[in-house]
């Protein structure tokens, strides 16, 4: 700022310093330039220093067991692809499909359960004055301060005594009922920021509650739950503990567990295989995240600065 | 296209504080009702309760024959105009308009005929493709109108629509309300409306009758030409009428008014139409009632001018008090003001006189 305006001081010195002026202003954009110059040459290094392991994983899961060990740079000298058709097969009778499988059979309908849930009970919190909605509010609050080890043997035990073990349904049944506070507390914090004269022009339209929430509220909302739906999605494709806890059958792992298993079973790790099934694993979050990077930025800087 | 009436309608919050206060109000079928006050004097908290949106406390709202106090606002017939447009941001201007109709199940053609024929009225035909981000301040307007004409309700309800339009808009926006509501009752289907507004202008020109409230309180309805002629008391004096009524504080002896060291005489048709004479009175008259004169009247020390065009508004010190006066800019020129003083003359016929503690304007009525 303050070149800036050291430039316009010299610009607007008079007539008579013209020339000395345009000087004045060249030199301003010569630095400029050198600036931005140095600018971008630390942020590239820092950024290839953050994502060299990733680069490094993707190199190496083309290379051969041997040479993983042997070559430090990420560029394989011989490529294979043996480590994907090896690891693809996996030690166990099925392959890493069944895995994404059972991974896609927590992740779609948790992601959908929260979504729908979360919305329903975050509209309530935001629009409705009911009794205890303070109380009820501040346990929300609290549920999200509590760390999540705490609540695992109580759950545990519950799921068990429903019959609930080596199921999915413990995976993703407390996020439909609106388990996840997070959530909760974000859409609440977004829906605090829209107006609610748009929801009163629908009801003076004869809208219902219910018909506000869908025609109105959730179109509104949708930045904020296309954020919550790739939360949901990249971190239940990323939980390792839950499946860990409640699943025990190979043929129901999710692919975070059969990494783990590739690992277990072998007792002279094929170090490729490994790194070629997390290349995959990573794929699918990678994906999305790109796709939907606009949202997801839109969602969480609404979330946190409207609110 | 139904009458509305409240009747001692109250509204207390939660806290204990009570917005309004038991207020009657009888809107004829057909006629524009406008209800204005200063900003927090519950205008918008009744305008909200007619549509349903605030809960009533006590009281009741009659629709027609139907006590409405229950319904919710969907039910009620009732359209409501918003201050922000309160656009659906994510349908089109079509939809928009059409979203109550395709609530009541109202089949597509028919809903389809009935967009058309309000789009036709408020010329936004070439905006029904549109999303309500593309619209300006005044097209976004006209579609939120266009909701509301298109479910032909039986009382219109408009929340200070005007007031985040700029100031040329407005006056066109608001021919347009008032030539629409002529309009639909040369059609034969006379719509009952209360327009919420704090402008003075926009209540004075749009209104057949204005309700000017205070505090909760309704302090005078009345046509616009009465409250400015025949103000009930000194906060709608005060309120309506722009540059704003001069009033001047004073006491009446015998048939004089004196204000510090300077008289007024009051002639018979004043004390004639004085019911009462009060302890402390207040003499209110409107700026172009206070005539510049040469020679004789009451004597003012001028503190500025302001230019209008065709008039100047002249603000003077009134033994203390600050007045103004409005003078021809013809007159202004050949004004002498080498010694800031100007003579006034009050033209008493149109004086009123208050009693300042009650507000109460006792010279009512007033001949002409």
């Amino acid at each position: 700022m303050t070149d800036i305006s050291h430039a316009s001081d010299v610009i607007t010195a008079g007539a008579d310093g013209l020339a000395e002026a345009r000087a004045a202003n060249a030199r301003q954009i010569r630095n400029a330039k050198i600036s931005a110059a140095v600018r971008y040459v630390i942020l590239f290094g820092v950024g290839l220093l953050m994502l060299y392991p990733l680069i490094w994983l993707v190199g190496a899961s083309f290379k051969t067991n041997a040479e993983i060990f042997a070559n430090p740079g990420f560029i394989p000298q011989q490529p294979t692809t043996e480590g994907y058709v090896k690891g693809w097969e996996t030690s166990t009778p099925y392959t890493f499909g069944r895995f994404f499988l059972n991974s896609f059979l927590i992740i779609i309908p948790k992601v959908i359960g929260t979504a729908i849930s979360c919305t329903m009970v975050a509209y309530g919190f935001a629009r409705f004055d009911f009794p205890l909605k303070k109380l009820l509010f501040g346990s929300v609050i609290a549920i999200l301060l509590l760390p999540n080890v705490v609540t695992r043997i109580p759950q545990y035990l519950l799921f068990r005594d429903l019959g609930w073990l080596d199921s999915f349904l413990p995976l993703w049944v407390p996020s439909a009922f609106a388990g996840d506070a997070f959530f909760v507390f974000m859409l609440v914090q977004f829906l605090r920021a829209i107006p609610g004269d748009m929801e009163e022009a629908a009801r003076v339209d004869g809208a219902n509650s219910w018909q506000t929430l869908v025609f109105i509220v959730v179109p509104m909302l949708a930045p904020a739950l296309i954020s919550v739906c790739l939360f949901q999605f990249m971190w239940t494709m990323n939980d390792f503990l839950g499946p860990l806890i409640y699943i025990s059958s190979v043929d129901k792992y999710p692919v975070s567990l059969a990494l783990k298993l590739s690992i277990d079973t072998t007792e002279a790790f094929e170090w490729n295989r490994i790194l070629a099934m997390s290349v995959l694993t990573i794929t699918p979050a990678l994906i999305v995240f790109f796709m939907a990077q606009k949202y997801f930025i839109e969602g969480l800087s609404a979330g946190g600065v409207k609110g | 296209m139904a009458r509305l009436q409240l009747s001692k309608l109250e509204k207390v919050y939660g806290g204990g504080f009570k917005a309004v206060h038991g207020i009657d109000l009888d809107v004829q079928e057909g006629e524009f009702m406008v209800l204005v006050g200063p900003s927090g004097c519950a205008k918008s908290t009744t305008l909200r309760m007619i549509a349903g949106l605030e809960e009533v406390t006590s009281g009741e709202i009659r629709i027609g024959d139907r006590i409405v106090n229950a319904l919710p606002p969907g039910k009620r017939r009732i359209a409501m105009v918003f201050q922000n447009y309160a656009l659906y941001p994510h349908m089109k201007v079509r939809s928009n308009l059409a979203f109550g109709l395709r609530l009541a199940h109202v089949p597509k053609p028919e809903r389809e005929a009935a967009v058309q024929e309000v789009a036709r009225i408020l010329e936004i035909e070439p905006l029904l493709d549109r999303l309500p981000k593309q619209l300006s301040g005044g097209q976004a307007q006209r579609v939120a109108l266009g909701r509301a004409l298109i479910k032909k309700p039986e009382v219109f309800l408009f929340d200070e629509p005007l007031s985040n339009l700029d100031a040329k808009l407005r006056a066109s926006m608001r021919v347009r309300i008032t030539d629409l509501h002529k309009r639909l009752k040369a059609e034969g289907r006379p719509s009952t409306v209360v327009y919420v507004t704090h402008d003075q202008t926009e209540a004075m020109t749009m209104g057949d009758r204005i309700c000017v409230m205070k505090d909760g309180h309704i302090m005078q309805v009345a046509t616009p030409k009465e409250l400015y002629d025949r103000p009930a008391n000194l906060f709608v004096a005060g309120f309506i009428g722009s540059p704003e009524m001069n009033v001047i504080d004073g006491e009446i002896e015998g048939t004089d008014f004196r204000l510090g060291g300077q008289v007024i005489s009051l002639d018979e048709a004043v004390l004639n139409r004085m019911q009462s004479k009060p302890q402390e009175a207040a003499l209110g008259i409107r700026p172009q009632h206070m005539k510049l004169s040469a020679g004789n009247g009451l004597t003012a020390r001028l503190r500025s001018a302001e230019f209008m065009g065709h008039e100047v508004y002249l603000h003077a010190m009134l033994e203390g008090k600050e007045i103004t006066t409005v003078a021809g800019a013809a007159e202004y020129d050949a004004l002498d003001r080498s010694d800031e003083r100007i003579r006034l003359t009050p033209d008493l016929g149109h004086a009123h006189i208050f009693d300042r503690q009650s507000g109460r304007n006792v010279s009512l009525p007033l001949a002409g």
